[in-house]
């Protein structure tokens, strides 16, 4: 049966062909950066060995990337960031305080638990 | 509705009868969805974080463990995955532009692109199940446990083997035979059951051989576990030259079953730690079954894109939402990259 009290919110998504290039041009901007950055990724891994001094920056920089090219993914290839403000908090907010949350209760448990095996070993 | 409800003001939108988001249940569910895949994902890094957080100095390194490129051998550290994140990167890109031309209800466009996408993510999946046969198969070296107990991992251009030359007879060889079949696989069979002593081989049915085998090169320990002499310190932990090879040598040919170990099962990894194979088959499996479900998702509303179902539609939302699908899939892969391989 049809129905007419839904409405197509979809219908509000098209654009026409200039706003197409618009678009298009910075997917390519954004396929250039992560590109890039991977590319640098491998490159530092590849070179500087787990030994070296410099480690312990090289890994925050790997971790900031990350985020870097998590977040891209998220806002421009998946639209969050085109999409209403509430919407955009009602997926972040949530994720962010459960996860945050976990990293910091694991990394709690990880040190006492360690502490206690060097302990006894 | 078209084109105009970003003009709505907050009373209108939160006055109820339409979506205060302006997004249709669908794509909302879709990332609510994501969300909770997010976190089981976030889940087991972070268990990953744990376990490894635990054990310290024996965890493997990424940039030691994987190295191997298809037709080129070992040696070749990172760029096999950096390819395959570089092959999802793409197939994530292609899948955007799907949807973008759906926005101006390009059929062609976005069969191109979704065909584009499929082949993306085949070609991930069959990278995966490569880099999986190489982590089961493992090095041809193998992990080894040194005469002063300490356990070691081993880099280098292992010497291929010729032959085995029989000298005293079993079951089914000859003294003189020369057995030129099979060589790496009886090897390796034998080195881990504690079949070989002093550079005699004990083969399948019995008979004692010799084994001619060329020089290795560069052969370079790496102590991953303390023993009596040798330490898993930074400055100590890399052994290299003649001492290597004679240490590593020993412990292969001593006789000894259960002192080498080649590849990984569920029980034992050449690796380092137990549980370090149990989370890459898990993670990376997981993933890895993502991608294909994503793939055959895909295939299944590309059909959708040339029967033309979309089209009569009047929108692609269907290929918006299969793309953040797709997206999410890219996404964990940057995550996995980076826990696993780079850090």
């Amino acid at each position: 049966m049809e129905r007419d009290d839904l409405i197509e919110y979809s219908l509000d998504t098209h654009h026409d062909e200039e706003k197409g290039k618009e678009i298009r041009k910075k997917i390519y901007k954004v396929t250039i950066l992560l590109t890039l950055v991977t590319i640098v990724e491998v490159l530092l891994g590849a070179v500087i060995k787990q030994d070296a001094s410099i480690w312990p920056l090289i890994k925050w920089t790997f971790l900031i990337l990350t985020i870097l090219k998590a977040g891209y993914i998220v806002m421009v290839f998946m639209h969050l960031g085109d999409e209403r403000k509430w919407l955009r908090y009602v997926i972040l907010v949530p994720y962010f305080i459960f996860i945050l949350y976990l990293i910091f209760i694991a990394l709690w448990e990880a040190t006492a638990i360690k502490s206690v095996l060097t302990y006894f070993s | 509705m078209a084109g105009h409800s970003a003009a709505l003001d907050s009373k209108t939108l939160w006055g109820g009868k339409i979506s205060p988001f302006s997004t249709s249940y669908g794509k909302l569910m879709m990332w609510f969805f994501l969300v909770s895949d997010a976190l089981t994902f976030g889940g087991l890094l972070i268990s990953y974080g744990f376990t490894r957080h635990d054990c310290l100095e024996a965890w493997p390194i990424g940039e030691e463990t994987f190295n191997s490129m298809p037709f080129l051998g070992h040696g070749f550290p990172l760029l096999y995955v950096a390819l395959m994140t570089f092959i999802l990167i793409i197939s994530s890109v292609t899948m955007v532009l799907a949807v973008e031309a759906g926005h101006r209800m390009d059929r062609k466009g976005v069969t191109k692109w979704m065909i584009a996408t499929i082949i993306g993510g085949f070609f991930f999946v069959g990278s995966q199940g490569w880099e999986w046969y190489h982590f089961i198969h493992g090095s041809e070296f193998g992990k080894i446990e040194l005469a002063d107990g300490s356990i070691a991992i081993v880099k280098g251009h292992f010497g291929e083997i010729k032959n085995f030359t029989v000298t005293e007879a079993g079951h089914h060889h000859k003294t003189g035979d020369v057995v030129t079949e099979d060589l790496m696989h009886t090897f390796q069979h034998a080195a881990a059951a504690g079949d070989i002593t002093n550079g005699i081989i004990t083969l399948h049915d019995g008979s004692k051989a010799t084994i001619n085998k060329e020089k290795d090169h560069e052969l370079t320990l790496i102590i991953k576990k303390s023993g009596k002499v040798n330490k898993a310190t930074k400055e100590k932990r890399v052994i290299r030259g003649a001492s290597a090879t004679k240490q590593y040598y020993e412990a292969l040919y001593s006789g000894e079953a259960n002192r080498v170990i080649y590849g990984a099962n569920l029980k034992q990894n050449e690796y380092g730690p137990q549980q370090y194979a149990q989370f890459f088959f898990f993670i990376t499996g997981f993933h890895g079954f993502h991608v294909f479900s994503g793939v055959v998702i895909n295939i299944i509303i590309c059909l959708g894109v040339v029967a033309g179902t979309y089209h009569k539609r009047g929108h692609y939302e269907m290929v918006e939402k299969t793309g953040l699908y797709w997206h999410f899939v890219d996404l964990v892969w940057v995550f996995v990259f980076t826990f696993f391989y780079l850090i």
